[in-house]
Protein backbone atom coordinates (compact mmCIF):
# COMPACT_ATOMS: atom_id res chain seq x y z
CA UNK A 1 0.00 0.00 0.00
CA UNK A 2 2.43 2.61 1.26
CA UNK A 3 6.15 1.94 1.03
CA UNK A 4 9.09 4.03 2.24
CA UNK A 5 12.55 3.18 0.89
CA UNK A 6 15.53 4.97 2.49
CA UNK A 7 13.42 8.09 2.76
CA UNK A 8 14.90 11.28 4.16
CA UNK A 9 13.21 14.60 4.68
CA UNK A 10 14.85 17.84 5.68
CA UNK A 11 13.37 21.28 6.32
CA UNK A 12 15.80 24.00 5.28
CA UNK A 13 18.04 23.39 8.30
CA UNK A 14 18.81 19.83 9.32
CA UNK A 15 17.34 16.45 8.57
CA UNK A 16 14.10 15.66 10.33
CA UNK A 17 13.77 12.11 9.09
CA UNK A 18 16.49 9.98 7.61
CA UNK A 19 16.87 6.50 6.27
CA UNK A 20 13.27 5.48 6.80
CA UNK A 21 12.32 2.16 5.24
CA UNK A 22 9.04 0.46 5.96
CA UNK A 23 5.99 -1.01 4.40
CA UNK A 24 2.38 -0.61 5.44
CA UNK A 25 0.78 -3.90 4.43
CA UNK A 26 -2.92 -4.03 3.51
CA UNK A 27 -5.10 -4.56 6.57
CA UNK A 28 -2.39 -3.65 9.08
CA UNK A 29 -2.85 -1.36 12.09
CA UNK A 30 0.11 0.84 12.99
CA UNK A 31 0.67 3.41 15.66
CA UNK A 32 3.31 6.06 15.14
CA UNK A 33 4.66 7.58 18.29
CA UNK A 34 7.46 9.82 19.43
CA UNK A 35 8.00 13.17 21.14
CA UNK A 36 6.46 16.35 19.80
CA UNK A 37 8.38 17.75 16.86
CA UNK A 38 9.99 14.39 16.13
CA UNK A 39 8.38 14.31 12.71
CA UNK A 40 5.15 12.35 13.13
CA UNK A 41 3.14 14.81 11.07
CA UNK A 42 5.90 15.03 8.49
CA UNK A 43 5.87 11.26 8.18
CA UNK A 44 2.12 11.30 7.59
CA UNK A 45 2.40 14.14 5.09
CA UNK A 46 4.92 12.09 3.15
CA UNK A 47 2.39 9.26 3.19
CA UNK A 48 -0.34 11.31 1.54
CA UNK A 49 1.88 13.25 -0.86
CA UNK A 50 1.56 16.61 0.89
CA UNK A 51 5.34 16.55 1.08
CA UNK A 52 7.83 14.85 -1.20
CA UNK A 53 10.92 13.14 0.20
CA UNK A 54 14.21 15.00 -0.17
CA UNK A 55 15.83 11.67 -0.90
CA UNK A 56 14.73 8.06 -1.15
CA UNK A 57 11.44 6.83 -2.51
CA UNK A 58 7.86 6.90 -1.27
CA UNK A 59 5.47 4.63 -3.13
CA UNK A 60 1.70 5.03 -2.82
CA UNK A 61 -0.33 2.21 -4.34
CA UNK A 62 2.67 1.21 -6.46
CA UNK A 63 3.19 4.76 -7.77
CA UNK A 64 6.35 6.72 -7.07
CA UNK A 65 5.25 9.93 -5.36
CA UNK A 66 7.79 12.09 -7.16
CA UNK A 67 6.25 11.10 -10.48
CA UNK A 68 2.68 12.01 -9.55
CA UNK A 69 1.10 15.02 -11.23
CA UNK A 70 -1.20 17.29 -9.20
CA UNK A 71 -4.23 15.47 -10.60
CA UNK A 72 -2.64 12.11 -9.76
CA UNK A 73 -2.19 13.33 -6.19
CA UNK A 74 -5.88 14.27 -6.10
CA UNK A 75 -6.85 10.82 -7.39
CA UNK A 76 -4.52 9.10 -4.91
CA UNK A 77 -6.06 11.02 -2.02
CA UNK A 78 -9.47 9.63 -2.90
CA UNK A 79 -8.06 6.28 -1.76
CA UNK A 80 -6.62 7.67 1.48
CA UNK A 81 -8.76 8.94 4.32
CA UNK A 82 -7.04 11.65 6.34
CA UNK A 83 -7.96 12.80 9.85
CA UNK A 84 -6.14 15.69 11.52
CA UNK A 85 -5.98 16.76 15.12
CA UNK A 86 -7.48 20.13 14.21
CA UNK A 87 -9.65 18.92 11.41
CA UNK A 88 -10.78 21.56 8.96
CA UNK A 89 -14.20 21.77 7.40
CA UNK A 90 -15.97 24.12 5.04
CA UNK A 91 -17.66 26.22 7.68
CA UNK A 92 -20.44 27.51 5.44
CA UNK A 93 -21.74 24.04 4.61
CA UNK A 94 -23.71 21.66 6.80
CA UNK A 95 -22.05 18.69 8.47
CA UNK A 96 -23.78 16.32 6.05
CA UNK A 97 -22.55 18.34 3.07
CA UNK A 98 -19.05 18.37 4.52
CA UNK A 99 -19.08 14.62 4.96
CA UNK A 100 -20.21 14.20 1.37
CA UNK A 101 -17.41 16.48 0.16
CA UNK A 102 -15.09 13.70 -1.07
CA UNK A 103 -17.97 12.57 -3.27
CA UNK A 104 -18.86 16.09 -4.33
CA UNK A 105 -15.37 17.00 -5.49
CA UNK A 106 -15.09 13.88 -7.61
CA UNK A 107 -18.49 14.64 -9.20
CA UNK A 108 -20.05 11.55 -7.70
CA UNK A 109 -23.21 11.08 -5.68
CA UNK A 110 -23.28 9.64 -2.20
CA UNK A 111 -26.19 7.38 -1.44
CA UNK A 112 -28.48 8.86 1.24
CA UNK A 113 -28.62 5.46 2.93
CA UNK A 114 -24.82 5.25 3.24
CA UNK A 115 -24.72 8.77 4.55
CA UNK A 116 -27.34 8.03 7.16
CA UNK A 117 -25.59 4.83 8.20
CA UNK A 118 -22.29 6.65 8.48
CA UNK A 119 -23.76 9.47 10.55
CA UNK A 120 -25.34 6.86 12.80
CA UNK A 121 -22.05 4.99 13.09
CA UNK A 122 -20.21 8.07 14.38
CA UNK A 123 -23.25 9.11 16.44
CA UNK A 124 -23.89 12.44 14.70
CA UNK A 125 -27.26 11.76 13.10
CA UNK A 126 -28.91 14.55 15.06
CA UNK A 127 -26.29 17.06 13.85
CA UNK A 128 -26.53 16.49 10.11
CA UNK A 129 -27.75 20.03 9.50
CA UNK A 130 -25.38 21.71 11.97
CA UNK A 131 -22.56 23.92 10.76
CA UNK A 132 -19.03 22.77 11.69
CA UNK A 133 -18.30 25.73 14.03
CA UNK A 134 -21.25 24.60 16.18
CA UNK A 135 -19.67 21.19 16.86
CA UNK A 136 -17.61 20.21 19.90
CA UNK A 137 -14.06 18.87 19.59
CA UNK A 138 -15.16 15.25 19.87
CA UNK A 139 -17.94 15.75 17.35
CA UNK A 140 -15.52 17.36 14.91
CA UNK A 141 -13.12 14.43 15.24
CA UNK A 142 -15.85 11.92 14.56
CA UNK A 143 -17.14 14.00 11.66
CA UNK A 144 -13.63 14.10 10.21
CA UNK A 145 -13.38 10.36 10.55
CA UNK A 146 -16.72 9.93 8.83
CA UNK A 147 -15.61 12.24 6.02
CA UNK A 148 -12.37 10.27 5.70
CA UNK A 149 -14.11 6.93 5.27
CA UNK A 150 -17.11 7.93 3.19
CA UNK A 151 -15.47 7.11 -0.14
CA UNK A 152 -14.38 3.73 1.21
CA UNK A 153 -10.63 4.39 1.13
CA UNK A 154 -8.01 1.66 1.39
CA UNK A 155 -5.90 3.51 3.92
CA UNK A 156 -6.75 5.78 6.84
CA UNK A 157 -4.11 8.13 8.19
CA UNK A 158 -4.91 9.84 11.48
CA UNK A 159 -2.73 12.54 13.00
CA UNK A 160 -3.38 12.80 16.75
CA UNK A 161 -7.08 12.06 16.29
CA UNK A 162 -7.59 12.07 20.06
CA UNK A 163 -5.44 15.12 20.79
CA UNK A 164 -8.32 17.46 21.57
CA UNK A 165 -10.80 15.14 23.26
CA UNK A 166 -11.28 13.53 26.65
CA UNK A 167 -10.49 9.92 27.44
CA UNK A 168 -13.99 8.66 26.94
CA UNK A 169 -14.17 10.22 23.47
CA UNK A 170 -10.67 8.88 22.71
CA UNK A 171 -11.89 5.38 23.38
CA UNK A 172 -14.89 5.96 21.19
CA UNK A 173 -12.72 7.11 18.29
CA UNK A 174 -10.34 4.20 18.85
CA UNK A 175 -13.27 1.80 18.69
CA UNK A 176 -14.29 3.28 15.35
CA UNK A 177 -10.75 2.88 14.03
CA UNK A 178 -10.56 -0.71 15.26
CA UNK A 179 -13.87 -1.45 13.54
CA UNK A 180 -12.53 0.00 10.30
CA UNK A 181 -9.42 -2.15 10.61
CA UNK A 182 -11.56 -5.22 11.11
CA UNK A 183 -13.30 -4.30 7.84
CA UNK A 184 -9.92 -4.60 6.16
CA UNK A 185 -8.71 -0.99 6.11
CA UNK A 186 -5.05 -0.19 6.59
CA UNK A 187 -4.72 2.18 9.51
CA UNK A 188 -1.89 4.44 10.66
CA UNK A 189 -2.44 6.55 13.76
CA UNK A 190 0.10 9.09 14.95
CA UNK A 191 -0.28 9.65 18.67
CA UNK A 192 1.74 10.33 21.80
CA UNK A 193 -0.96 8.84 23.98
CA UNK A 194 0.54 5.55 25.23
CA UNK A 195 -2.63 4.65 27.09
CA UNK A 196 -4.48 4.70 23.84
CA UNK A 197 -1.94 2.34 22.29
CA UNK A 198 -2.21 -0.06 25.25
CA UNK A 199 -5.96 0.03 24.95
CA UNK A 200 -5.77 -0.78 21.26
CA UNK A 201 -3.33 -3.62 21.73
CA UNK A 202 -5.86 -5.29 23.99
CA UNK A 203 -8.33 -5.32 21.12
CA UNK A 204 -6.29 -5.97 18.00
CA UNK A 205 -2.89 -6.76 16.68
CA UNK A 206 -1.33 -3.30 16.40
CA UNK A 207 2.29 -2.55 15.67
CA UNK A 208 4.02 0.48 17.08
CA UNK A 209 6.48 2.60 15.15
CA UNK A 210 8.61 4.99 17.16
CA UNK A 211 10.46 8.00 15.84
CA UNK A 212 13.76 8.53 17.63
CA UNK A 213 16.95 10.17 16.43
CA UNK A 214 15.42 10.96 13.03
CA UNK A 215 14.65 7.30 12.41
CA UNK A 216 11.48 5.28 12.46
CA UNK A 217 11.85 2.00 14.28
CA UNK A 218 9.53 -0.82 15.18
CA UNK A 219 9.06 -0.64 18.93
CA UNK A 220 9.27 -3.75 21.10
CA UNK A 221 6.21 -5.72 21.99
CA UNK A 222 6.05 -4.26 25.47
CA UNK A 223 5.16 -0.72 26.26
CA UNK B 1 -32.88 15.56 8.09
CA UNK B 2 -31.35 17.11 5.01
CA UNK B 3 -28.70 15.37 2.95
CA UNK B 4 -26.80 16.90 0.05
CA UNK B 5 -28.19 14.30 -2.31
CA UNK B 6 -31.71 15.43 -1.52
CA UNK B 7 -30.99 18.67 -3.39
CA UNK B 8 -31.21 18.29 -7.15
CA UNK B 9 -28.02 20.27 -7.77
CA UNK B 10 -25.85 19.78 -10.81
CA UNK B 11 -22.13 19.11 -10.23
CA UNK B 12 -21.37 22.61 -11.57
CA UNK B 13 -23.70 24.27 -9.08
CA UNK B 14 -22.22 22.26 -6.27
CA UNK B 15 -18.76 23.31 -7.37
CA UNK B 16 -19.98 26.86 -6.78
CA UNK B 17 -21.19 25.97 -3.31
CA UNK B 18 -17.88 24.65 -2.01
CA UNK B 19 -16.44 28.17 -2.03
CA UNK B 20 -17.91 30.30 0.74
CA UNK B 21 -20.01 33.32 -0.26
CA UNK B 22 -17.66 36.24 -0.83
CA UNK B 23 -19.35 38.95 1.22
CA UNK B 24 -19.50 42.68 0.55
CA UNK B 25 -16.52 42.93 -1.84
CA UNK B 26 -18.20 40.74 -4.44
CA UNK B 27 -20.05 43.64 -6.03
CA UNK B 28 -16.74 45.41 -6.75
CA UNK B 29 -16.06 43.02 -9.62
CA UNK B 30 -19.56 43.61 -10.97
CA UNK B 31 -19.15 47.35 -10.59
CA UNK B 32 -15.74 47.37 -12.31
CA UNK B 33 -17.03 45.30 -15.19
CA UNK B 34 -20.05 47.59 -15.51
CA UNK B 35 -18.01 50.81 -15.46
CA UNK B 36 -15.49 49.44 -17.94
CA UNK B 37 -18.16 48.28 -20.35
CA UNK B 38 -19.94 51.63 -20.08
CA UNK B 39 -16.71 53.42 -21.06
CA UNK B 40 -16.14 50.87 -23.78
CA UNK B 41 -19.50 51.65 -25.40
CA UNK B 42 -18.47 55.29 -25.78
CA UNK B 43 -15.01 54.44 -27.07
CA UNK B 44 -16.73 52.18 -29.57
CA UNK B 45 -19.19 54.89 -30.61
CA UNK B 46 -16.37 57.38 -31.00
CA UNK B 47 -14.21 55.15 -33.13
CA UNK B 48 -17.12 53.98 -35.29
CA UNK B 49 -18.32 57.56 -35.84
CA UNK B 50 -14.88 58.88 -36.70
CA UNK B 51 -14.38 55.84 -38.89
CA UNK B 52 -17.48 56.78 -40.83
CA UNK B 53 -16.37 60.39 -41.02
CA UNK B 54 -12.90 59.44 -42.22
CA UNK B 55 -14.35 57.14 -44.85
CA UNK B 56 -16.78 59.74 -46.07
CA UNK B 57 -14.15 62.43 -46.33
CA UNK B 58 -11.52 60.23 -47.91
CA UNK B 59 -14.03 59.10 -50.48
CA UNK B 60 -15.14 62.60 -51.33
CA UNK B 61 -11.56 63.74 -51.34
CA UNK B 62 -10.52 61.05 -53.76
CA UNK B 63 -13.44 61.25 -56.14
CA UNK B 64 -14.64 64.79 -56.86
CA UNK B 65 -13.33 68.19 -57.74
CA UNK B 66 -14.99 71.45 -58.70
CA UNK B 67 -14.15 73.88 -61.44
CA UNK B 68 -15.21 77.40 -60.63
CA UNK B 69 -15.66 79.84 -63.47
CA UNK B 70 -15.77 83.56 -62.84
CA UNK B 71 -16.02 85.54 -66.03
CA UNK B 72 -17.84 88.56 -67.46
CA UNK B 73 -21.44 87.72 -68.40
CA UNK B 74 -20.84 87.56 -72.15
CA UNK B 75 -17.83 85.32 -71.67
CA UNK B 76 -19.48 82.72 -69.39
CA UNK B 77 -21.04 80.53 -72.05
CA UNK B 78 -17.95 80.67 -74.33
CA UNK B 79 -15.60 79.72 -71.54
CA UNK B 80 -17.97 77.04 -70.22
CA UNK B 81 -17.94 75.40 -73.65
CA UNK B 82 -14.13 75.64 -73.72
CA UNK B 83 -13.90 73.97 -70.29
CA UNK B 84 -16.29 71.20 -71.29
CA UNK B 85 -14.30 70.61 -74.46
CA UNK B 86 -11.10 70.40 -72.44
CA UNK B 87 -12.65 67.96 -69.96
CA UNK B 88 -13.96 65.80 -72.78
CA UNK B 89 -10.43 65.31 -74.08
CA UNK B 90 -8.75 64.83 -70.70
CA UNK B 91 -8.03 61.21 -69.75
CA UNK B 92 -8.85 60.08 -66.18
CA UNK B 93 -12.24 61.78 -65.84
CA UNK B 94 -15.27 59.60 -65.21
CA UNK B 95 -17.92 62.28 -65.63
CA UNK B 96 -18.57 65.99 -65.38
CA UNK B 97 -21.60 68.19 -65.30
CA UNK B 98 -22.46 71.81 -65.10
CA UNK B 99 -24.33 72.70 -61.93
CA UNK B 100 -27.36 74.68 -63.12
CA UNK B 101 -28.78 77.83 -61.60
CA UNK B 102 -31.50 76.05 -59.65
CA UNK B 103 -28.96 73.83 -57.92
CA UNK B 104 -26.65 76.74 -57.27
CA UNK B 105 -29.50 78.62 -55.62
CA UNK B 106 -30.15 75.62 -53.43
CA UNK B 107 -26.50 75.39 -52.46
CA UNK B 108 -26.49 79.05 -51.49
CA UNK B 109 -29.81 79.03 -49.71
CA UNK B 110 -28.41 78.11 -46.27
CA UNK B 111 -26.12 81.14 -46.50
CA UNK B 112 -28.29 83.81 -48.07
CA UNK B 113 -31.81 82.59 -47.35
CA UNK B 114 -34.52 81.67 -49.86
CA UNK B 115 -35.66 83.90 -52.73
CA UNK B 116 -32.18 84.94 -53.74
CA UNK B 117 -32.09 86.61 -57.14
CA UNK B 118 -29.22 84.53 -58.48
CA UNK B 119 -29.39 86.17 -61.90
CA UNK B 120 -28.63 89.55 -60.40
CA UNK B 121 -25.49 88.38 -58.67
CA UNK B 122 -22.14 87.58 -60.22
CA UNK B 123 -22.33 83.97 -59.04
CA UNK B 124 -19.53 81.85 -60.51
CA UNK B 125 -20.55 78.89 -62.58
CA UNK B 126 -19.68 75.52 -61.05
CA UNK B 127 -18.72 72.35 -62.90
CA UNK B 128 -18.46 69.13 -60.93
CA UNK B 129 -15.75 66.70 -62.03
CA UNK B 130 -15.72 63.06 -60.93
CA UNK B 131 -12.39 61.40 -61.39
CA UNK B 132 -11.84 57.97 -62.89
CA UNK B 133 -9.37 55.28 -61.95
CA UNK B 134 -6.50 55.99 -62.74
CA UNK B 135 -7.21 59.66 -62.01
CA UNK B 136 -6.39 62.68 -64.18
CA UNK B 137 -3.24 64.70 -63.66
CA UNK B 138 -4.58 67.70 -61.77
CA UNK B 139 -1.59 69.97 -62.46
CA UNK B 140 -1.81 69.27 -66.22
CA UNK B 141 -5.58 69.95 -66.22
CA UNK B 142 -5.05 73.17 -64.30
CA UNK B 143 -2.58 74.46 -66.92
CA UNK B 144 -4.79 73.49 -69.87
CA UNK B 145 -7.76 75.21 -68.24
CA UNK B 146 -5.77 78.41 -67.77
CA UNK B 147 -4.95 78.35 -71.46
CA UNK B 148 -8.48 77.59 -72.71
CA UNK B 149 -10.59 79.46 -70.14
CA UNK B 150 -8.74 82.15 -68.16
CA UNK B 151 -11.59 82.50 -65.66
CA UNK B 152 -11.58 78.82 -64.62
CA UNK B 153 -10.18 77.60 -61.35
CA UNK B 154 -9.77 73.91 -60.45
CA UNK B 155 -10.39 73.12 -56.81
CA UNK B 156 -9.76 69.48 -55.95
CA UNK B 157 -10.65 69.95 -52.22
CA UNK B 158 -7.38 68.36 -51.16
CA UNK B 159 -6.06 71.15 -49.07
CA UNK B 160 -8.82 71.31 -46.55
CA UNK B 161 -10.16 67.76 -46.58
CA UNK B 162 -6.97 65.81 -46.11
CA UNK B 163 -6.08 67.10 -42.61
CA UNK B 164 -9.65 66.51 -41.48
CA UNK B 165 -9.63 62.96 -42.79
CA UNK B 166 -6.30 62.37 -41.10
CA UNK B 167 -7.61 63.70 -37.81
CA UNK B 168 -10.65 61.47 -38.11
CA UNK B 169 -8.61 58.33 -38.65
CA UNK B 170 -6.32 59.31 -35.77
CA UNK B 171 -9.39 59.57 -33.53
CA UNK B 172 -10.49 56.15 -34.72
CA UNK B 173 -7.08 54.74 -33.78
CA UNK B 174 -7.37 56.33 -30.33
CA UNK B 175 -10.80 54.77 -29.92
CA UNK B 176 -9.50 51.31 -30.77
CA UNK B 177 -6.56 51.82 -28.42
CA UNK B 178 -8.94 52.89 -25.64
CA UNK B 179 -11.02 49.76 -26.11
CA UNK B 180 -7.90 47.59 -25.91
CA UNK B 181 -6.73 49.41 -22.77
CA UNK B 182 -10.14 49.11 -21.13
CA UNK B 183 -10.11 45.37 -21.84
CA UNK B 184 -6.60 44.97 -20.44
CA UNK B 185 -7.43 47.01 -17.34
CA UNK B 186 -10.51 44.89 -16.73
CA UNK B 187 -8.46 41.70 -17.07
CA UNK B 188 -5.91 43.09 -14.59
CA UNK B 189 -8.57 44.04 -12.05
CA UNK B 190 -10.34 40.72 -12.31
CA UNK B 191 -7.02 38.91 -11.89
CA UNK B 192 -6.33 40.88 -8.72
CA UNK B 193 -9.82 40.21 -7.40
CA UNK B 194 -9.55 36.51 -8.19
CA UNK B 195 -6.14 36.23 -6.55
CA UNK B 196 -7.49 37.97 -3.45
CA UNK B 197 -10.46 35.61 -3.36
CA UNK B 198 -8.17 32.60 -3.70
CA UNK B 199 -5.91 33.87 -0.92
CA UNK B 200 -8.91 34.49 1.36
CA UNK B 201 -10.10 30.94 0.77
CA UNK B 202 -6.72 29.22 1.10
CA UNK B 203 -8.02 27.19 4.06
CA UNK B 204 -11.05 25.92 2.15
CA UNK B 205 -8.85 25.08 -0.83
CA UNK B 206 -6.58 23.04 1.44
CA UNK B 207 -9.58 21.08 2.70
CA UNK B 208 -10.72 20.45 -0.86
CA UNK B 209 -7.26 19.25 -1.91
CA UNK B 210 -7.15 16.98 1.14
CA UNK B 211 -10.35 15.20 0.18
CA UNK B 212 -9.09 14.69 -3.36
CA UNK B 213 -10.32 17.68 -5.39
CA UNK B 214 -8.45 18.33 -8.61
CA UNK B 215 -7.22 21.84 -9.41
CA UNK B 216 -9.71 22.07 -12.26
CA UNK B 217 -12.57 21.40 -9.85
CA UNK B 218 -11.49 24.13 -7.44
CA UNK B 219 -10.74 26.57 -10.26
CA UNK B 220 -14.18 25.93 -11.74
CA UNK B 221 -15.86 27.31 -8.64
CA UNK B 222 -13.92 30.58 -8.81
CA UNK B 223 -14.00 30.91 -12.58
CA UNK B 224 -17.76 30.47 -12.75
CA UNK B 225 -18.29 32.99 -10.02
CA UNK B 226 -16.12 35.71 -11.55
CA UNK B 227 -17.33 35.08 -15.08
CA UNK B 228 -20.97 35.39 -14.07
CA UNK B 229 -20.31 38.50 -12.00
CA UNK B 230 -18.47 40.14 -14.89
CA UNK B 231 -21.17 39.15 -17.35
CA UNK B 232 -23.82 40.72 -15.12
CA UNK B 233 -21.85 43.92 -14.58
CA UNK B 234 -20.98 44.23 -18.25
CA UNK B 235 -24.60 43.73 -19.26
CA UNK B 236 -25.67 46.59 -16.99
CA UNK B 237 -22.78 48.76 -18.22
CA UNK B 238 -23.55 48.08 -21.87
CA UNK B 239 -27.24 48.83 -21.36
CA UNK B 240 -26.42 52.12 -19.63
CA UNK B 241 -23.93 53.01 -22.36
CA UNK B 242 -26.46 52.25 -25.09
CA UNK B 243 -29.05 54.45 -23.40
CA UNK B 244 -26.45 57.20 -23.15
CA UNK B 245 -25.56 56.98 -26.83
CA UNK B 246 -29.21 56.76 -27.85
CA UNK B 247 -29.88 59.92 -25.85
CA UNK B 248 -27.32 61.90 -27.88
CA UNK B 249 -28.84 64.31 -30.42
CA UNK B 250 -29.23 62.66 -33.80
CA UNK B 251 -26.89 63.52 -36.63
CA UNK B 252 -28.65 65.91 -39.03
CA UNK B 253 -27.91 66.26 -42.70
CA UNK B 254 -25.95 69.50 -42.36
CA UNK B 255 -23.74 68.46 -39.45
CA UNK B 256 -22.44 64.92 -39.24
CA UNK B 257 -19.53 66.45 -37.48
CA UNK B 258 -19.92 66.22 -33.72
CA UNK B 259 -23.51 65.13 -33.73
CA UNK B 260 -22.57 62.05 -35.74
CA UNK B 261 -21.37 60.35 -32.55
CA UNK B 262 -23.40 57.17 -32.22
CA UNK B 263 -24.22 53.96 -33.98
CA UNK B 264 -25.88 53.41 -37.32
CA UNK B 265 -27.49 50.28 -38.70
CA UNK B 266 -25.79 47.05 -37.72
CA UNK B 267 -23.27 48.93 -35.61
CA UNK B 268 -25.98 49.02 -32.94
CA UNK B 269 -25.20 45.33 -32.42
CA UNK B 270 -21.60 46.02 -31.36
CA UNK B 271 -22.38 47.00 -27.75
CA UNK B 272 -24.28 43.74 -27.34
CA UNK B 273 -21.06 41.87 -28.08
CA UNK B 274 -19.33 43.58 -25.15
CA UNK B 275 -20.81 41.59 -22.20
CA UNK B 276 -19.90 38.20 -23.71
CA UNK B 277 -16.45 39.59 -24.57
CA UNK B 278 -16.02 40.85 -21.01
CA UNK B 279 -17.10 37.44 -19.72
CA UNK B 280 -14.48 35.74 -21.90
CA UNK B 281 -11.83 38.12 -20.57
CA UNK B 282 -12.95 37.34 -16.99
CA UNK B 283 -13.00 33.61 -17.68
CA UNK B 284 -9.44 33.58 -19.02
CA UNK B 285 -8.07 35.94 -16.36
CA UNK B 286 -9.62 34.03 -13.44
CA UNK B 287 -8.61 30.66 -14.82
CA UNK B 288 -5.03 31.77 -15.24
CA UNK B 289 -4.94 33.31 -11.75
CA UNK B 290 -6.54 30.24 -10.18
CA UNK B 291 -4.16 27.68 -11.65
CA UNK B 292 -1.21 29.90 -10.81
CA UNK B 293 -2.32 30.27 -7.19
CA UNK B 294 -3.24 26.59 -6.81
CA UNK B 295 0.22 25.49 -7.84
CA UNK B 296 1.51 27.26 -4.72
CA UNK B 297 -0.55 24.89 -2.54
CA UNK B 298 -0.12 21.13 -2.34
Amino acid sequence: MITFENVAYSYGGGELLSDVSLKLAPGSFHFLTGPSGAGKSTFLKLAYAELRPTSGRVTLFDNDVTKLSRDDVARTRRRIGIVHQDCKFLDHMSLAANMALPFTVSDRESSPQDMEDLLGWVGLKHLADALPPQLSGGERQRAALARAVIVDPDVILADEPTGNVDWEMSLRILTLLVELNKMGKTILVATHDLNLIRQAKAQIQARVLRIAKHRVQLAGADL
Amino acid sequence: MRFPTAKPASPATRALEVVPPSGPTAWLTTFTAGAMTFLCVFALALSLASGRLADRWSEALAKTATIRLSAPAEQVQIQTDAILATLATTPGIASYRVIDDAETTKLLEPWFGPGLPVEALPIPRLIEVVEADPPYDSEGLRQRLTAEAPGALLDDHTRWRRPLAEAASRIRLLGVLSIALIGAAMAAMITLAARAALATNAEEIRVLRLVGAKDSYIARAFVRRFTLRTLGGAAIGAAAGLLGVAALPAADAAGGFLTGLGFTGFAWLWPFALPPLAAIVAFLATRRAAFQKLRELT
